[in-house]
């Protein structure tokens, strides 16, 4: 049986939704360790601890991991694999930054974004935005994968009780550094995870319309907000905002659509959500291909009407 | 400071990809070709360091067939300075391109090697972070603003809770994400003297690499297909289909 080793996406106090998914795509491959590498991190890696069907926890603990420079952590990682078979990530940005720097250090070729495991080293996943589903096999010793986490049931975060073992740090590198970060604090439910998201296109016109229309029916339903990327092009709203082929990938119960023509850049990031809801002018908008449930009309009316009667 | 940009000629972004009927790939016969967008982003942001006296040569690689010349000719009209195109008819996997412009780095010395975050055809996005490796330097990647300042640069980068900023000691390597900058369109007579511009063809044999593929593609298949659903009349309809789906 295969041995993975899983990237833990924590914030060196608690785990991050997006590891529970690859837990059990990497649960398919073969045994699970956890490897949390952070700077303070024994809650991480004690939540790490939890997750049902984690067998061990290997912790590096060390200032030079504190912000997952990519730098400093994938000769850790590349270093730990010599007792592993294969090293799966999130497809998250930080999981994307690191995982092919380890791949190219174990002289692998990364399997991006897998949506299934079809045999030991055999995997799908999307290409050309999602538009054709390829099915490759790996030919490499190791393999270094990283997981799409929509397509994944997420592992419980309870009901494991693995050991934690403490693992020497590899130093850091000296090459790179971190001077901050802009994290938007928002009591909203994270797009990645939220159950209902309501996302604006290009049509919202400008920053104020944006807020005072998709907002308040978010509010409403409790969602998410996400936008197009003219959306966020235009300034309407931050990058982080972006559900599309190269922003963020989400399959949620309820996606609504509003004023968004439904580019296949944009679809490639949503057309997994159980229903879609477009609200469009454009009778013949793309989007109202892939919608469950369309409303023709102005959006300027219908939301503030709709937000109203719910 | 010599800038390498990293560039791929791949489906336009516009056209709709369509799967072989044999399941062996997507049909790419007769279908418009462009360069990636996001390495267009890296093209215009090794010129605007020009423009700023940061950076004094551009050099644009690509790895592809033959045909990807066009994309390097683009590059050259947009500002690049010299071009080198690795030729190979076969599909060469990220890490093997990355293992040539390694190599290429190694030959040409640049202070800056940028490339877009991913390609939009294999979606892998590796390349950067793998020639980053290969050459034991930093990478900043998904960048949305760069300044050189001295020997290091500082990149914002695009994460998924909002931005991050890391400062990197060069040579560096750059991937580019959307908001980095609006890329120039190529002029009549830049596009005349483009032609003119140096273009070296080589092969991944000139450089040692081998190129032979790690991945088997066993199938390529269509996604599920979505229909299309219903309309519905007015604000009303939906508000009772939302509460028989217990939405609202």
């Amino acid at each position: 049986m295969s041995k993975t080793l899983v990237w833990v996406e924590h914030d060196n106090a608690s785990v991050k939704d997006a590891t529970l998914a690859v837990v059990t795509a990497a649960a398919q491959i073969g045994e699970v360790t956890a490897l949390v590498a952070g700077s303070g991190c024994d809650a991480a890696a004690a939540a790490a601890a939890q997750i049902a069907g984690v067998s061990k926890v290997l912790k590096a603990d060390d200032a030079a991991y504190a912000h997952a420079l990519a730098e400093n952590v994938a000769p850790l990682v590349a270093g730990l694999m010599a007792d592993y078979d294969v090293f799966v990530a999130p497809a998250t940005t930080t999981g994307k930054n690191i995982a092919p720097r380890v791949a190219a250090l174990l002289d692998v070729m990364q399997v991006s974004d897998i949506l299934s495991v079809e045999g030991p080293k055999t995997f799908t996943r999307p290409i050309y935005a999602g538009n054709a589903i390829a099915t490759v096999e790996s030919t490499d010793a190791k393999l270094v994968v990283t997981v799409r986490g929509t397509a994944f049931a997420k592992a419980d975060a309870t009901g494991g009780s693995a050991a934690v073992e403490a693992v020497g740090a590899a130093g850091d590198a000296g090459t790179s550094s971190f001077l901050g970060s802009e994290i938007a604090k928002s009591e909203r439910p994270e797009l990645t995870s939220a159950k209902i998201i309501v996302s604006g296109g290009r049509a919202l016109k400008d920053a104020e319309t944006f807020q005072s229309v998709i907002i308040p029916l978010a509010d409403k339903l409790g969602a998410g907000v996400g936008a197009s990327r003219a959306a966020v092009d235009a300034g309407y709203v931050p990058n982080d905002y972006q559900v599309g082929q190269t922003g963020k990938i989400v399959a949620p119960e309820v996606y609504i659509a509003v004023g968004i023509s439904g580019a296949i850049q944009h679809l490639a990031g949503m057309k997994d959500s159980k229903t879609i809801i477009a609200i469009n002018k454009d009778e013949d908008a793309p989007i109202f291909q892939v919608a469950d449930i369309g409303l023709v009309g102005d959006l300027f009316t219908l939301v503030p009407e709709l937000t109203g009667k719910l | 400071m010599k800038a390498l940009v990293c560039v791929k000629r791949v489906i336009d972004y516009n056209v709709k990809p369509r799967v072989k009927a044999d399941g062996t790939g997507v049909d790419l016969a007769n279908v418009k070709m462009s360069m990636n967008p996001f390495d267009e982003i890296a093209v215009e942001e090794a010129i605007r360091l020009k423009e700023k006296g940061v950076v004094t040569e551009i050099v644009a690689v690509s790895v592809g067939p033959a045909k990807a010349q066009e994309t390097l000719r683009t590059a050259l009209a947009m500002g690049a300075d010299r071009a080198i195109l690795v030729v190979s008819e076969t599909e060469v996997e990220p890490l093997a391109v990355a293992k040539i412009i390694k190599a290429i780095a190694d030959e040409e010395q640049p202070g800056l090697i940028i490339t877009g975050k991913q390609a939009i055809d294999d979606d892998a996005n590796q390349v950067g972070q793998m020639v980053a490796a290969l050459l034991g330097r930093p990478q900043g990647t998904f960048a949305n603003e760069v300044a050189v300042e001295g020997d290091s640069i500082v990149v914002k980068r695009e994460i998924d809770g909002g931005l991050e900023t890391v400062k990197l000691a060069l040579p560096a390597i750059v991937t580019t994400d959307l908001r980095l900058n609006e890329p120039r369109y190529a002029s009549l007579p830049n596009i005349m003297k483009a032609k003119s511009k140096p273009l070296a063809s080589k092969t991944p044999e000139d450089y040692g690499v081998d190129i032979a593929p790690r991945l088997k593609t066993l199938k390529v298949t269509e996604p599920p297909v979505r229909s299309a659903g219903i309309k519905v009349p007015d604000v009303d309809a939906l508000v009772a289909k939302l509460k028989e789906m217990g939405v609202a």
